[in-house]
């Protein structure tokens, strides 16, 4: 119509792009396109799920997860998210949000972690995983990022995670820091954030667990690392193991500060 | 049946704004499965709210409307603590109703 | 057979059990919703979507709106809306002219409701979408091109 959109041109193969193309009124179109969809997130319908898993008595323990220690006692959850992943005492290692509710789930319901762990993403329990995650991380939206770094296995889960993040493999010889870790990249009209910074991290961190218009999907941290190995062509992790983990503390601890906006919605 | 909805209902200056998330599939029947068989179509068809009994609003839904649909419309009237319901029913013939507080 | 039939479509309580014969072949899903406009949902053409709505050829009016943006990152989501200022709107719906079928949504608004209502339509490609508004018996409509950017790569 009235612009020129070169950027727009279908037939990119995928990959990366460096960010110089794009004129400001796309830019400003495609905000005003992001904000239209900020109102009425649709990961609400699944945080309702989720609370009510939250509430109901399952498993074989017939229990409610209402008395799950997110780290801030029994039953918190308001700003426990901003705080994680963090080191629990109680199991002796450091977990994220997906594997701690798998801890609760096990202690407190009787569920075993082998069927999610085994599973797959948005079916079976897992796919119950993910909708109180949905539940937690909005009881989180808006507080701040803070990690709790002075334990020695979050300095370890850190280290870990950041060698994780410039880990090179695969057959395109690629790492999170290939596409995460130069200022100004984008795939197409994405914006990559530079997530070695502190305002990259908190962009990146701050709006993942979200829903995904692309595919009307709710997806939770461990979907969204997943799926970074799987596009690297990287075997996937497992579930909840400890380089997802490990890689989650390297870019909480590194958003330190920021704002929680979740859950997000995504393109 | 399916899940429930999120209904929001704000009265000011005597103009009732609602906010509806519904939470359906939206299948286009036009998209295949990884064997190739087509997906049958499954969308919401209609859909219509109320302001206690009186409808505010009816709507026929086709295909096109995205998955998880929203919905956003202001009537005149409404009170903080009146009743806004909306109810949908989908080509299978599911049917669903949830109702809100206006605050 | 038919007897029985008749009392679960007069019964308000039958959509469960209407589906239940769907699903089992017995009727099909379209006979369920009388009142479903059928014929403009499954119509390909503008053409053809407007005279099934009965809408003929609406004329263009400055006091029609379609609201939205200029380009949506993602087709499966466009965010997009119909506002009329004409008195007496007293239905509105949105068509996106390159879709598989046209008409994406219909609205009829009872007195009292404003004429200005925001809803989300997936786009297969770039096109124009209309806002068709029905008031005093006579059909008026507005454009707008919609770009959408196709994803694909699934970051």
């Amino acid at each position: 119509m009235r612009h020129t959109f070169t950027i727009l041109l279908a037939g990119f193969a995928c990959g990366l792009l460096s960010g110089t193309a794009a004129a400001s009124s796309e830019m400003d179109a495609i905000a005003k396109y992001r904000e239209l969809l900020a109102d009425g997130n649709p990961s609400e319908l699944v945080a309702a799920q989720g609370e009510e898993l939250w509430k109901t008595k399952r498993g074989p323990q017939q229990a409610s997860l209402e008395r799950c220690d997110l780290g801030l006692g029994p039953g918190v959850i308001k700003g426990a998210y901003a705080k994680m992943p963090r080191y629990f005492k109680d199991t002796g290692r450091v977990q994220d949000l997906e594997s701690r509710l798998m801890t609760c789930m096990e202690n407190l319901q009787g569920i075993e972690p082998k069927s999610i762990v085994d599973g797959k993403f948005l079916k079976g329990e897992r796919e119950k995983v993910a909708a109180l995650v949905a539940y937690v991380v909005t009881e989180s939206n808006g507080a701040r990022i803070d990690v709790d770094m002075r334990h020695p296995e979050m300095k370890k889960m850190y280290e870990m995670g950041k060698m994780a993040f410039y880990f090179r493999a695969g057959p395109m010889d690629f790492s999170c820091a290939t596409c995460h870790g130069e200022e100004g990249k984008r795939i197409r009209m994405q914006d990559l954030p530079d997530l070695r910074t502190q305002k990259g991290a908190a962009a990146g961190w701050g709006s993942w667990p979200a829903y995904r218009v692309s595919n009307g999907e709710f997806w939770t941290m461990q979907h969204r690392l997943n799926d970074c190995f799987r596009q690297q062509r990287l075997p996937e992790p497992i579930y909840g193991s400890d380089v997802t983990i490990a890689l989650s503390v390297y870019l909480a601890a590194t958003a330190k500060g920021g704002t929680m906006l979740t859950p997000g919605i995504k393109r | 049946m399916g899940n429930p909805m999120k209904i929001r209902a704000a009265a000011k200056d005597g103009v009732t704004e609602v906010k509806v998330l519904i939470s359906h599939e939206m299948e286009t029947g036009q998209r295949k499965d990884a064997n190739g068989a087509v997906i049958p179509a499954w969308f919401i068809t209609e859909l219509v709210a109320k302001h206690g009994d009186k409808v505010v609003l009816q709507s026929e839904f086709g295909t096109a409307v995205s998955k998880n649909p929203y919905l956003a419309f202001k009537f005149k009237g409404g009170a903080k603590g009146d009743k806004v319901s909306v109810s949908w029913k989908d080509n299978k013939g599911d049917s669903r109703t949830d109702e809100a507080v206006v605050n | 057979m038919n007897n029985q039939r008749r009392n679960v479509l007069k019964s308000g309580t039958g959509a469960a059990v209407l589906g239940a014969l769907a699903a089992a072949g017995i009727i099909k899903p379209g006979v369920a919703l009388a009142d479903w406009n059928k014929a403009a949902f499954e119509a390909k053409s503008m053409a053809d979507t407007l005279k099934a709505l009965g809408a003929g050829a609406p004329v263009e009016s400055k006091d029609v709106q379609v609201t939205g943006p200029d380009i949506a990152e993602n087709g499966a989501v466009v965010p997009v809306g119909v506002a009329s200022s004409i008195a007496g709107t007293t239905m509105v719906a949105i068509l996106v002219e390159k879709n598989p079928n046209a008409l994406a949504a219909s609205f009829t608004l009872p007195e009292g409701t404003e004429a200005n209502v925001q809803t989300r339509v997936k786009m297969g490609q770039t096109s124009n979408v209309y806002a068709l508004v029905k008031a005093g018996g006579k059909f008026y409509m507005a454009t707008k091109e919609i770009k959408v950017t196709l994803g694909g790569c699934g970051g």
